[in-house]
């Protein structure tokens, strides 16, 4: 039946399909995996790392591990005791913050789930409103949350702040702090005028050009001397007088980013309606400078926030604080690992969540084409 | 009549808070005047403070004895010598961990930054996966990690992790082998020198031939064979004069070779693994920078792949990844300094640390530490603009 050939008038035959050897997963690991001798070689060694490397750590994190119990003594397979973690995760989250008060921290945290929620639904009216609340009410708010004090609550001193929970702050405080500073200075920087612009250069360049321990450092031992008579800063209040500083200088640098590449059209457009320096930046410049640079105020947040790790070095107990001391602790010595390898995982949800939304936002608001 | 009315007409002079002129000079003035007195007042109070602490002011503490050891010094130092030796110990320290640590990095990044464009799936997959991984976790942690969890638990020295048969790693750090310099090795780095020198004036003599004749000459050959030609040729002549020390197991440690602290191994290790992940980045973006018809452009010259690839993509791609590579150089020399959280003994956990302590002179220390950095990466900016007018792109 089908042994004759079937013939076709010239350019009437159906188009053949591809040969096997180029669809298909043969086709896929011809072309990403083995396409020629030098691939090969290179797939069989990242196949050979992948080899040593992974087996053992899902053995070691999952199959080995320790789940159940919460003493040391639960511990008794070769792998990973995450009865540590599990123990001290209190400690780890709130650090020394009394156990009783802890639904003031969760409130906070509700709160501002609350508040940033809208935020990434496109059909909310009001945004603004909710920034706004955000940026102003919200640190009042958990201010009184946090410390305490008002409506006859108990008093909860910074000591005893910690874990997750004071990076957080630290991060959050900073960066919030940071924005007027660095806008004032970024605003300085692109001055006409010579002597604010070199005091903002001056400013901007000292601290980007020194390391953030010297900063802390000098915020622990330098400001109790700036300080008049009398006047002790709480060693909380003088590391976060410091970062904000600090970030202060990067977060100009960013602003400026935002403020050259907006055209200059627009400058000579808003000085024509006759708008004095003060309207024409609030009005007309800064909205659209910092839409566009607030990927890059991400970045700079996801930069001070593993950066604020370093505050346990003038001995604030942050988050990595507090894995420190707890694997360093008498009765549960040897368990350091899984105290690394829990704050890199939370670390890295945070950070790698945040530049996932920075990427979003930056194709989000992409305007030209 | 008409010319009356003009003038009288003609806007009255604006008052003076109005004037531009005024107001530049007003707003400076008072920019400066807040300066100053924030200033004045932190000083003010600092010296009273001081005062009332007796603490002494000054950098005469500089020439009084330390008293305290250092574990590693690359530059002479005893329990005797000054706070000034002791800062350059500190100083020296700093330097060697940058140093070596950007010599790792840039390796590693370039790899990584390749692999993350390799047409390999997997290579180009587990490149992603390294970066994503390292630059999202802190330097601090990574550094805590690879100092209190890895390195404090290796084997001692008897059951040393071995590379070559010449790298020992054990608890008490890395065991290489030493280089030791005999009599003649002077002639040797001289021919280096020469060596180099050489290299340089035919590269120019080569271009300048080149644009006066068009006639090429295989500058990259000849350098290579005079750079690497001329100091083998010195050794040979001055009878070998380096040999290599190499660390033998006595006992129960090392005898011979050099030894490189745990500490140093941490920080050197994190930092440019660490760094190598932004570097990779960088990397990356500059050579996907390169527009793809700059190639095509390339071979439809006539151009081989080689060639296009020396003298089309990466110049290309180096003018955009130079810059941030440098500030990467920067963030590396600064984030040395969490050299202390493990007791490497750097400048900020020496002087800023164990100085400060002893002497309790906080501001000049810090002043001193900050005014360091500062030097370093003003040195670094400095060459990086010089390098951005060097490459910047002749417009027409």
């Amino acid at each position: 039946m089908n042994d004759r050939a079937q013939t076709y008038l010239p350019g009437t035959h159906p188009d053949l399909p591809p040969p096997p050897s180029m669809v298909g997963v043969y086709g896929w690991l011809r072309a990403n995996l083995f396409s020629s001798p030098v691939n090969v070689i290179l797939t069989l060694l990242a196949a050979y790392i992948i080899y040593l490397a992974f087996p053992p750590l899902i053995q070691w994190v999952f199959i080995n591990a320790d789940w159940q119990g919460d003493t040391r003594e639960a511990c008794r397979r070769e792998g990973a005791c995450w009865v540590f973690v599990k123990v001290w995760l209190r400690q780890f989250m709130y650090g020394r913050y009394p156990s009783t008060e802890i639904w003031r921290i969760n409130t906070a945290y509700a709160i501002l789930a609350l508040g940033m929620i809208p935020m990434f639904i496109p059909r909310v009216r009001g945004k603004a409103w909710i920034a706004a609340f955000l940026l102003f009410g919200y640190p009042v708010v958990a201010y009184y949350l946090f410390y305490g004090s008002a409506f006859g609550q108990v008093v909860v001193e910074t000591p005893l702040w910690g874990g997750l929970f004071l990076t957080l702050v630290i991060a959050s405080v900073g960066i919030v702090g940071s924005l007027p500073i660095g806008i004032v200075l970024a605003l300085g920087r692109r001055s006409r005028l010579p002597i604010i612009q070199s005091v903002s250069i001056a400013f901007i360049e000292i601290w980007r050009g020194v390391p953030l321990i010297t900063v802390l450092f000098m915020a622990s031992v330098m400001f109790p001397l700036f300080m008049p008579e009398g006047l002790t800063i709480d060693r909380l209040a003088r590391a976060l007088v410091g970062v904000m500083l600090f970030s202060a200088a990067y977060m100009a640098e960013v602003v400026r980013g935002g403020l050259q590449a907006i055209p200059k059209g627009q400058y000579e457009a808003a000085q024509a309606l006759g708008l004095n320096y003060g309207k024409m930046m609030a009005l007309i410049i800064l909205p659209q400078a910092l839409k566009l640079v607030i990927p890059g105020i991400v970045n700079t947040f996801i930069g001070l926030f593993k950066d604020t790790t370093l505050v346990l070095i003038i001995g604030l107990m942050d988050f990595l604080g507090t894995i420190q001391s707890a694997g360093t602790n008498p009765q549960w010595l040897g368990f350091a690992i899984e105290g690394y390898v829990f704050s890199a995982l939370v670390f890295w949800v945070f950070c790698f969540g945040m530049s996932r939304y920075s990427q979003h936002l930056e194709r989000k608001l992409r305007t030209t084409h | 009549m008409a010319v009356e009315r003009v003038a009288e007409r003609a806007p009255a002079r604006p008052p003076v808070w109005n004037d531009p002129r005024f107001r530049a000079i007003f707003f400076q003035a008072l920019v400066l005047a807040l300066v100053i007195g924030v200033g004045a007042y932190l000083v003010n109070n600092t010296l009273t403070n001081m005062e009332k602490r007796g603490i002494a002011s000054g950098f005469g503490f500089l020439g009084t004895t330390a008293g305290f050891s250092i574990s590693t010094t690359l530059v002479p130092y005893t329990e005797e010598s000054t706070y000034g030796r002791a800062f350059l110990v500190g100083l020296a320290n700093t330097l060697l961990v940058s140093v070596i640590g950007v010599f790792f990095a840039t390796i590693l990044g370039f790899i990584v930054g390749i692999a993350r464009l390799s047409r390999n799936w997997l290579v180009a997959k587990l490149a992603a996966v390294y970066i994503e991984t390292l630059r999202n976790i802190p330097l601090l942690l990574q550094i805590f990690f690879w100092y209190f969890a890895v390195l404090r638990n290796l084997p001692s020295p008897r059951q040393s992790f071995i590379l070559f048969d010449i790298f020992y790693l054990n608890i008490r750090g890395l065991n290489t082998p030493a280089p030791v310099f005999e009599e003649g090795f002077g002639w040797v780095l001289l021919s280096a020198v020469v060596a180099v020198a050489a290299a340089v004036s035919i590269v120019r003599w080569a271009r300048r031939r080149r644009e006066e004749t068009g006639r090429p000459f295989h500058t990259v050959y000849t350098s290579l064979a005079i750079l690497f030609g001329l100091p083998t040729l010195a050794t040979l002549l001055a009878g070998s004069p380096l040999h290599w020390e190499y660390a033998v197991l006595e006992g129960f440690n090392f005898q011979g070779g050099m030894v490189m602290s745990p500490e140093l191994v941490a920080l050197v290790f994190s930092l440019s693994t660490y760094t190598a992940s932004f570097i990779g980045e960088i990397v990356r973006a500059g050579i996907m920078a390169v527009n793809r018809g700059q190639t095509e452009a390339a071979y439809a010259v006539g151009l081989s792949p080689g060639l296009t690839l020396r003298l089309v993509v990466i110049p290309q791609a180096l003018r955009v990844i130079i810059p941030p590579l440098t500030s990467q150089y920067l963030n590396l020399t600064k984030n040395s300094s969490l050299a202390s959280a493990i007791a490497y003994p750097d400048l900020v956990l020496v002087f800023a640390g164990t100085v400060l302590n002893q002497t309790g002179q906080a501001v000049e220390i810090i002043a001193i530490t900050m005014a360091v950095y500062l030097t370093i990466s003003l040195l670094i900016s400095m060459f990086m603009n010089w390098y951005n007018r060097k490459m910047a792109l002749v417009e027409r």
